[in-house]
């Protein structure tokens, strides 16, 4: 394995497959909570964080548990299990060590375990037969797509509320729309890679 | 209330996808096809069913504070036994779908009835919320299915409509497209549904 090829799953993670705009990972709150740029930051943050931090478990746990005694089967059930409880885990730590963090990410933090992206995530590191190295990489880029994309959509999203639009694209109509464009965007990414 | 209006409030005014805007991941992800909606479609209508059934049947033995994931472990169960189902007796359709079939578990439809609805009610009227619902999220996903099907391929369920002179718009099949007619079709459905809501 050499440095190339951990570039290119991170700029294939971020650009090309990005996991909104091209893989349709993670698009509750990148509807939902993209109304303004500082929230769409905030997000982005307890993502990234929570991100890498469940691929890592849950590439343990798939190797040295699952595997080890050959119940592959249960892998939605412990993955799912292992995201609840360490966005948990994550939430109290922060609470305690860093309230002005808890703060500003505290809202999100509940959120995320059902954010797609996240379980995703963590199955697509296992199909792709990474090892430790790669998932932590893969994950990093993955959470940097995530976050490059709700943030770009929150600044767009702030000026489409002042535009005139006819009443029944108000909301979510046009919101994804406006995504539609940028998806188009970023496919301007493909063969990059 | 009746069993009647719990089942078709999920198939029109409180509709999963054109009124909650919930399930977005697998709406937009599958339904370059209409066949590969439908099947998406059955299976979270399977899983709902069941997840509501017995979310509903435990509610009184849950505590409170540990309902979620005890939730999203009933969920998370449904989702393997239908994944495995499908894997068995249509291994196409469980390629094409791929990893959004785990991914079932956390499409917050699924969770947001239990927690809104099965956990609050009993069995039979939690079992026709989940029938309700599910119909209606399948539907939304066969119509997205067929339209981008139409302009993307040309083909409704795999029979083409078009002489082969058709030039099928590939851009509709693709992830531009999915969010394109999403949004198109979200107007129209609220045009139809609120008609007061003139602009």
């Amino acid at each position: 394995m050499s440095i190339s090829s951990i570039f290119i799953i991170l700029i294939s993670a971020i650009f090309v497959n990005n996991f909104v705009l091209s893989r349709f990972l993670g698009i509750c709150p990148f509807l939902g909570v993209s109304k303004q740029v500082e929230t769409a930051m905030g997000m982005g943050m307890a993502v990234t964080f929570v991100m890498t931090m469940a691929s890592i478990i849950t590439y343990v746990a798939q190797r040295f548990i699952l595997e080890l005694l050959g119940i592959e089967y249960m892998q939605t059930i412990v993955f799912i299990l292992v995201i609840a409880s360490l966005v948990q885990l994550v939430e109290m730590v922060i609470q305690k060590t860093s309230y002005s963090l808890y703060q500003s990410l505290g809202v999100y933090l509940p959120l995320i375990t059902t954010n797609c992206a996240v379980l995703g995530l963590t199955i697509l590191n296992i199909q792709y037969g990474y090892n430790l190295i790669e998932v932590i990489f893969h994950s990093i880029g993955a959470a940097i797509g995530f976050s490059l994309a709700i943030v770009l959509f929150a600044a767009i999203r702030e000026r489409v509320v002042l535009a005139d639009i006819p009443l029944v694209f108000k909301g979510f109509p046009i919101a994804l729309i406006t995504a539609s464009l940028m998806s188009l965007a970023f496919m301007g990414f493909m063969g990059l890679v | 209330m009746k069993l009647g209006k719990i089942f078709s409030r999920g198939l029109v005014l409180d509709n999963p996808i054109f009124v909650q805007v919930l399930g977005m991941c697998p709406t937009l992800a599958v339904t370059n096809t209409a066949i590969n909606g439908l099947a998406m479609g059955v299976a979270t209508t399977a899983v709902l069913f069941g997840s509501n059934l017995v979310v509903s049947a435990i509610r009184r033995v849950v505590p409170t504070k540990i309902r979620i994931p005890v939730y999203i472990v009933v969920i998370a169960t449904f989702v393997t036994m239908v994944g495995m189902l499908m894997n068995a007796y249509t291994p196409d359709l469980y390629q094409a779908l791929g990893i959004f079939i785990p991914l079932i578990v956390v499409n917050c439809i699924i969770l947001g009835r239990a927690e809104s609805f099965a956990s609050k009610n009993g069995v039979v009227q939690s079992i026709t919320d989940g029938l309700g619902m599910g119909i209606g999220f399948t539907l939304a996903l066969v119509v997205l299915g067929i339209v981008r099907e139409i302009i993307g391929f040309g083909s409704v369920f795999g029979s083409n409509l078009f002489p082969e002179a058709f030039a099928p718009m590939s851009i509709m099949t693709m992830p531009p497209g999915a969010f394109l007619a999403l949004g198109i079709l979200m107007a129209i459905f609220n045009k139809a549904v609120y008609p007061k809501s003139k602009s």
